[in-house]
């Protein structure tokens, strides 16, 4: 999976939440439910899409390793290089 | 026969849209099923018959505005029992009764619309991309479904508005779009300061509140999830419902209602569940019958009702059949919450933000995971001790995780 393809799926997971925010224009390093208003029900809805496109499941005690961009593309692009393709 | 009324889904309604039709002259309709879509200030609702029968006469064009209790559509009760009691009885909510003269004859099944009504031309389209359409000024009539057996979605309408939008060429932004935003904005507004004003004037509140210590509730929850898939993960907020009811249970007196002067305690344990809208506002459905649900049979349906409160498909009882409620803004930062009770309703439990805490506990300082839970009660119908048996009884239950 290209950064390009992942960038897809996570910016197409937070349209689906937040479908009046452009996610585009969160910084990499700003806290994404804290920027576009998700409470906890909407972002697990975000990352069960997430793992379901890409095949990630992240456990409940990484949650807070992808509150950010930069850190939530991180974390996939690791899970996913470890992943035998 | 039967009328099927413009229903009140709650305290703050007086008026209601009849947006669309589910149903023709002629059909077999069984209680429970959805036949017409109705918007309120609230947004869109999908609107349940009370009845058996087939629909006699739809009287109602869609697109009327009409008062709370207005007929929309006379039914023939083909030899059923008369019209079921309300699910909650004594409730102030405009409910199809049966009426008096038998004089009209059962329409047999099959009988074409009566003429007098020419029942409207239904285009096969979801009631919010019916709405979507009207806040974009997209032509219902143009646009081609893609969804199953050719219904318009959501998506549709969108793509039309965006063909729309690049033929015509247009810089400005849809003119309609603004003021629809603003509409939607000051209805949701003046309905929540109708409910919430006459709460405050009618109810007399009294507030108690308590620390959870939620150290045990969390780790049980943790262990959970750890052998769960993503999917079938629990929220702590769903924990916290669950031990609601647990505890409502053994205070039954804080779950029902306060309606001409007479406080009417309710068997069914349904929690209205305060959802923030993303546009603005805030609505309660009701979770129905939360003590006999498991914690996954929960977790699922508060997953349904956020959705469909986003998509606008709520159904009218779970509008209409809250018993009490519960609001959570453990998402923010906020510690304690003291709600507006929503009447009839007499009590309504808040939750703040776990976090941790200094803890004293036996003679020990430490630190632990903690949350304040709030009771807002009506001083009419309980009193402070009461209500702290309550608190008291859900701390226990948040306790003991294995047995919620």
């Amino acid at each position: 999976m290209t950064d390009a393809q992942l960038e897809e799926i996570v910016f197409r997971g937070l349209r689906q939440i937040a479908p009046e925010a452009d996610p585009t224009v969160l910084l990499p390093d700003e806290n994404i439910r804290a920027a576009l208003d998700v409470d906890s029900y909407d972002f697990l809805q975000f990352l069960i899409a997430i793992s379901e496109e890409t095949g990630v499941d992240i456990p409940e005690a990484d949650y807070q390793k992808v509150f950010t961009l930069a850190g939530l593309f991180r974390y996939l692009s690791a899970a996913l290089a470890k992943k035998p393709s | 026969m039967g009328e099927f009324r413009m229903p009140s889904l709650g305290a703050d309604m007086e008026m209601g849209t009849l947006v669309e039709w589910m149903v023709k002259p002629g059909d077999r309709v069984s209680r429970g099923d959805i036949i017409a879509a109705v918007e309120t200030q609230k947004g869109l609702f999908e609107v349940e018959n009370y009845d058996n029968g087939v629909v006699q006469e739809l009287l109602v064009q869609p697109g009327t505005e009409v008062p709370v209790g207005t007929v929309l559509a006379t039914l023939s009760s083909e030899g059923m029992a008369p019209a079921a009691a309300p699910a909650v009885p004594g409730r102030t909510v405009a409910m199809p009764v049966p009426a008096a003269e038998p004089a009209v004859k059962p329409v047999p099944a099959l009988s074409p619309p009566q003429p007098a009504v020419s029942a409207p031309k239904r285009l096969p389209i979801s009631p919010s991309a019916r709405k979507l359409a009207a806040e974009l000024g997209v032509e219902i009539g143009a646009i081609p479904g893609t969804g199953p057996h050719g219904v318009i979605q959501r998506a549709d309408v969108e793509r039309a508005a965006q063909e729309k939008k690049a033929a015509v060429q247009a810089p400005p932004p849809p003119a309609a779009e603004k003021p629809a935003a603003v509409d939607y904005q000051s209805g949701m507004r003046q309905a929540i300061a109708a409910a919430m004003s006459r709460s405050n004037r009618e109810i007399p509140h009294y507030y108690l509140e308590t620390a959870i210590d939620m150290s045990a509730a969390l780790s049980w929850l943790e262990g959970e999830n750890l052998k769960r898939s993503i999917k079938d993960r629990i929220l702590p907020a769903v924990f916290l419902l669950k031990a609601v009811a647990r505890a409502l249970a053994e205070v039954p007196e804080l779950n029902g209602f306060w309606i001409d002067n007479r406080h009417q305690v309710q068997e069914s344990v349904n929690i209205g569940f305060a959802i923030s809208l993303r546009q603005g506002g805030l609505i309660a459905p009701a979770i129905h019958n939360v003590d006999l649900l498991s914690l996954d049979e929960l977790m699922a349906a508060t997953r349904d009702l956020i959705s469909r409160t986003r998509s606008g498909h709520l159904r009218s009882s779970e509008m209409t059949d809250a018993t009490t409620t519960v609001t959570n803004l453990g998402d923010l930062g906020v510690n304690t919450v003291y709600g507006v009770i929503y009447p009839p309703q007499v009590a309504l439990i808040g939750f703040g933000r776990i976090s941790e805490r200094p803890w004293a506990e036996n003679g020990m300082l430490g630190v632990r995971r903690a949350v304040t839970a709030t009771l807002s009660a009506d001083h009419r119908a309980t009193d402070g001790h009461r209500g702290s048996l309550f608190l008291e009884a859900l701390n226990r239950h948040l306790q003991d995780p294995e047995n919620l």
